[in-house]
C-alpha cells in the first residue's frame, strides 16, 4: 500500500513527473545508440569503400528526392534466398558514407543494394523513362523529366564540403574540382576525364544517358545505380578478417 | 472598450515581443526568397514571409480590438476555459484527415494501376507517399492530439490554459509546419528519413512550435487547481516531451546553404539507421500510442460515465510502457548490418512491450464494467471501445512480428503495411473519431451530435473498410514473403521478383476499396460534425451554454 502512495510525488509535482519521464525514456536510447559510435565491431574495415563521386552524389540526391527508398531497399539480409537473388549480404561499411542511409523498409520493387553493373546503361535509361516498356508487369512510375533536366553544376562543391563536415572524407582537391569531375564522369572523351579517374580510381566514366551535352539528372541517377554494391570485391573479401 | 475601465491599456509582453519579431521574420523570409538557391526554398520563404506578416498584423489588430483587461481566469467561480485554439485544431484535424485519407487512396490506386502516377515529377508514388503518411500521422493525428490535450489539461486541472498568444501560436504554427512539409514533398524536398522527411528549416520551425506547446501544457499543469495530475495528462506529457527528444536526436543536419532546401544529416550508415528507427518506432510509441492512450483515459470514462477501471494498473501501464517502448526500434533492422546485440535487445523489449500494451487495453475496456449496455445505444462509445480492441490486436501482432524468424518473412512485405494500418485506422483513427464526436458538441456548446445514426453508418462503413484493408495486406504480405523464399525441387529460386509484383495486383485493388470505404466514413463524419455546429435545431441549445470562451 505504502509504495502506491509514494507515487503521489509524481502526481502532485509536474516538474518531478517530467524529470521522471526523461530519465525513464533516456535509458533505452543510450544503451542502444551510444555503443554504435565507439564499438569497433560496428563497422568493419573493408577495402574498396570510397566516397561518392560528384555525379554519383548528385544521382543519390535524386534517388532521395524522388522517394525511391519507399519501394526499394538497399540492404541484403544474410538469408539464403536473398543472397542468391541479390548477391552477398550488405556490409555496414558499404553504407558508412551514406548521409542519410537508404536501407529502406519495403520492397514493392526489388532490393537495389547490388543493382550496379547488373543491367546496361541503356536498360536503365529506358526503364527509368518508361518502366513498362521494359518490364510489362512493373508498377513503377516513369521519370521522363529526368532526361530533360540538366544537373546543377554550380553548387556541387558546396555539397561535397557539407558532406565532409558531417564525416565523409573528401579531399580538398576533390572539393575544388567537383564541378569539373561532375562533367567529366559523364564525358569519357573530355580532357578532364583522366584527372577525374585519378581522383576516383575504378569509378565508371561513361556517357550514361547516351546524349551529348552537360550531364542530365538521368546521367547522375544511372551513374549512382550502376555503382551500387560494386565497391567491395567479394572475390578478395575476407569474412573472418574482422573477427576478434 | 468600456468606459468603466480605469486601467489604461498596455501591451502584454507577449504582444510587445512577438509582433516586432514576426515583422523581422517576414523581412528575413523575403530576403531568403529573393536570394534562394532553389525554387522550393524560394516558395517556402515566400510562404514564411506572408505568414509572418499576417501574424504581426493579427497580433497588433488583436491588441487594438481587445479590452484593456486580459481575459478573466475565472467567471463566477468557474474556470474561463480557452477554447478558441482547440476549435481551430479540431476543424484542422477533420480537414487534414480527409486530405490524408484521400492521398492514401490515390497512392493505393497507383500501386494497382501504375498509370495513375501520370509520370509527372510531383504526382509519383515516391512523392505522394510521404504526403499521405505525414498528413494522417502529423496533420490529422497531431491536430487531434493538440486539440484534445489542450482541452483535457484545462478540464482536469480546472484552470484556463496558460498564455494567451502561446496556444494560438502552437496551433497555427503547427499547421504552418504541416503546410511547409506537405508542399515540400510535392516539390521533392525531403531528407528521406521515414516520418521525419521535412528538411532542416521545417525541423527548426517545428522545434520552436513544439517547445512552446510543451511550455503551454506544463505551465497549465503548474497552475492547476486540482491536487493530483490526472492520468491522461501523464500520457500527454510523456508524448510531448519524448517527441521533442526524438525530433532533436533524429534530425541534426547541416544545410548545404542557408538559402537552399538541401541538407546532409549528421548521422550516417548504421548509426543513422539506428537513430532513424529509434525515432521511427517511438513516433509510433509516443505520438500514435501514448498521446492517444491519453485520449482513451479521458474520453472513455467520460463517455461511459464510469471511473477508470484500475488506478494502479494505470501507474504500471504508464511507466512500463514509456520505459519499454524506447528500446523497440531495432526490430525494424533485423538481419541488417546493425550489430546483432542491438537487434536482440530490440526484439526482447518489443516482446515485453506486449504486457503493458495489453495492461492498458484491459484498463480501457474494463472501464466499461457495468456500462456495457451503452455499446448498444451509443455508437460513439462503440467506436472508442472498438479502437481499444484494435489497439490490443495491433499490439499483439507487433511483438509477434518483432521476433526475428517471423520478421525474416514479414519484413519488406505488405504485412508491415497491414500491421501499421490495423493500428492507424483501427486504433488511432477510431479513437480520434470518437474523441472528435465528443469534443465538437462540447466545444460549440451543443446538446449532442446532429445524428447518431450517421455515426453508426460511419462506424460500420469504416470497420468494413479496415477489415478489407488489413486482410488484403495480410494475404499479400505473407504471399510475397513466401514467394521470395520459395525453392523448386531442383534447388532454384522458384519465382522471379516481378512474379511476386504481379501476384499483388488483386490485393492492391481490395486494399484500395478498403481505403475508399474508410474515406467515405470520414466524409460522413465531417458532414455530421458540420451539421452539429451549424444546424438550426442545435442552435437552440446554445442558450444553455454557461461559459463562452473569451474569443
Amino acid at each position: 500500500m505504502s509504495l502506491w502512495n509514494r507515487h503521489a510525488i509524481f502526481e502532485k509535482n509536474s516538474i518531478i513527473l517530467i524529470v521522471g519521464i526523461l530519465a525513464v525514456i533516456a535509458i533505452g536510447g543510450l544503451v542502444e545508440i551510444t555503443p554504435l559510435f565507439y564499438l569497433k565491431s560496428t563497422i568493419e574495415v573493408v577495402d574498396g569503400i570510397r566516397p561518392y563521386t560528384p555525379l554519383e552524389l548528385t544521382g543519390r540526391n535524386i534517388y532521395v528526392r524522388e522517394g525511391c527508398y519507399l519501394c526499394h531497399s538497399q540492404m541484403i539480409r544474410p538469408l539464403r534466398d536473398e543472397v542468391e537473388r541479390y548477391g552477398h549480404y550488405s556490409l555496414a561499411a558499404e553504407s558508412m558514407y551514406d548521409h542519410p542511409f537508404q536501407w529502406g523498409s519495403k520492397r514493392t520493387g526489388p532490393d537495389l543494394a547490388r543493382v550496379g553493373a547488373k543491367y546496361s546503361d541503356d536498360w536503365h535509361v529506358r526503364h527509368l523513362i518508361d518502366p513498362r516498356a521494359i518490364v510489362p508487369q512493373s508498377v513503377m512510375p516513369g521519370y521522363p523529366a529526368l532526361a530533360e533536366t540538366e544537373v546543377d553544376l554550380e553548387n556541387i562543391s558546396a555539397h561535397l564540403r557539407t558532406s565532409r563536415a558531417v564525416g565523409v572524407p573528401y579531399s580538398d582537391e576533390q572539393i575544388i574540382n567537383a564541378k569539373a569531375d561532375l562533367k567529366a564522369q559523364a564525358n569519357p572523351d573530355s580532357p578532364e576525364a583522366d584527372a577525374f579517374q585519378k581522383r576516383y580510381p575504378k569509378a565508371a566514366v561513361r556517357n550514361f544517358d547516351g546524349k551529348a551535352g552537360n550531364p542530365t539528372e538521368l546521367d547522375a541517377l544511372v551513374a549512382y545505380l550502376q555503382m551500387l554494391g560494386t565497391l567491395v570485391d567479394f572475390k578478395l573479401y575476407d569474412e573472418k578478417a574482422n573477427l576478434r | 472598450m468600456t468606459a468603466a475601465t480605469i486601467r489604461t491599456k498596455s501591451m502584454t509582453s507577449g504582444e510587445a515581443i512577438l509582433a516586432p519579431l514576426f515583422a523581422v521574420l517576414a523581412f528575413l523570409c523575403l530576403v531568403g526568397a529573393a536570394l534562394a538557391h532553389d525554387t522550393a526554398f524560394a516558395f517556402h520563404a515566400s510562404l514564411g514571409s506572408i505568414a509572418s506578416l499576417a501574424a504581426a498584423f493579427t497580433i497588433l489588430n488583436r491588441y487594438y480590438d481587445r479590452p484593456a483587461e486580459p481575459p478573466a481566469q475565472e467567471i463566477n467561480g468557474l474556470p474561463n476555459y480557452n477554447l478558441g485554439p482547440i476549435k481551430f485544431a479540431s476543424v484542422a484535424a477533420v480537414f487534414w484527415g480527409i486530405a490524408g485519407f484521400t492521398v492514401g487512396l490515390i497512392i493505393a490506386a497507383q500501386l494497382a494501376w501504375p498509370a495513375l502516377n501520370l509520370d509527372l515529377p510531383w504526382t509519383t508514388f515516391g512523392r505522394l507517399r510521404p504526403l499521405h503518411t505525414s498528413a494522417v500521422i502529423f496533420a490529422f493525428g497531431g491536430n487531434v492530439l493538440i486539440a484534445t490535450s489542450l482541452y483535457v489539461v484545462q478540464k482536469t486541472c480546472r484552470v484556463r490554459l496558460a498564455g494567451e498568444l502561446a496556444p494560438w501560436f502552437v496551433v497555427l504554427g503547427y499547421n504552418f509546419f504541416i503546410l511547409i512539409a506537405g508542399t515540400g514533398y510535392l516539390l521533392g524536398v525531403t531528407q528521406s528519413k521515414e516520418y521525419a522527411e521535412p528538411e532542416w528549416y521545417a525541423d527548426l520551425w517545428l522545434t520552436i512550435v513544439w517547445v512552446t506547446y510543451l511550455l503551454v501544457f506544463l505551465m497549465t499543469l503548474v497552475k492547476r487547481k486540482e491536487p493530483h495530475i490526472f492520468v491522461a495528462n501523464w500520457f500527454y506529457l510523456a508524448f510531448i516531451v519524448t517527441i521533442a527528444v526524438l525530433h532533436l536526436g533524429n534530425n541534426p543536419a547541416l544545410p548545404v546553404s542557408f538559402l537552399g532546401s538541401k541538407s546532409y544529416v549528421a548521422w550516417g550508415g548504421v548509426q543513422d539507421a539506428m537513430f532513424q528507427w529509434w525515432y521511427g518506432h517511438n513516433a509510433v510509441g509516443f505520438f500514435l500510442t501514448a498521446g492517444f492512450l491519453a485520449i482513451m483515459y479521458y474520453f472513455i470514462p467520460k463517455r461511459a460515465e464510469r471511473p477508470i477501471y484500475s488506478y494502479r494498473l494505470s501507474i504500471i501501464h504508464f511507466w512500463a510502457l514509456i520505459f519499454l517502448y524506447i528500446w523497440a526500434g531495432p526490430h525494424h533492422l533485423h538481419y541488417t548490418a546493425l550489430p546483432d546485440w542491438a537487434q536482440t535487445l530490440g526484439m526482447t523489449f518489443s516482446i515485453m512491450l506486449w504486457m503493458p500494451s495489453w495492461g492498458g487495453m484491459i484498463n480501457g475496456l474494463m472501464t466499461l464494467s457495468g456500462a456495457w449496455d451503452k455499446l448498444r445505444t451509443d455508437p460513439v462509445l462503440r467506436m472508442l471501445v472498438v479502437s481499444v480492441a484494435f489497439y490490443g490486436m495491433a499490439t499483439f501482432e507487433g511483438p509477434m512480428m518483432s521476433i526475428k524468424v517471423v520478421n525474416s518473412l514479414s519484413h519488406y512485405t505488405d504485412w508491415t503495411i497491414g500491421h501499421v494500418h490495423s493500428g492507424a485506422l483501427g486504433w488511432v483513427g477510431f479513437v480520434s473519431f470518437g474523441a472528435l464526436y465528443c469534443l465538437v458538441p462540447w466545444l460549440w456548446n451543443r446538446k449532442g451530435l446532429y445524428s447518431l445514426k450517421l455515426v453508426n453508418w460511419h462506424f460500420w462503413i469504416s470497420t468494413l473498410g479496415i477489415v478489407l484493408y488489413i486482410s488484403a495486406m495480410w494475404v499479400s504480405g505473407i504471399l510475397q514473403g513466401l514467394m521470395w523464399r520459395a525453392y523448386t525441387s531442383l534447388g532454384f529460386l522458384e519465382y522471379s521478383f516481378i512474379e511476386s509484383v504481379e501476384a499483388m495486383h488483386p490485393f492492391y485493388i481490395i486494399r484500395a476499396a478498403g481505403g475508399a470505404l474508410f474515406l467515405i466514413g470520414a466524409l460522413i463524419m465531417a458532414y455530421n460534425l458540420w451539421m452539429t455546429v451549424n444546424a438550426a435545431e442545435a442552435k437552440e441549445t446554445q442558450a444553455a451554454g454557461l461559459l463562452q470562451p473569451a474569443e
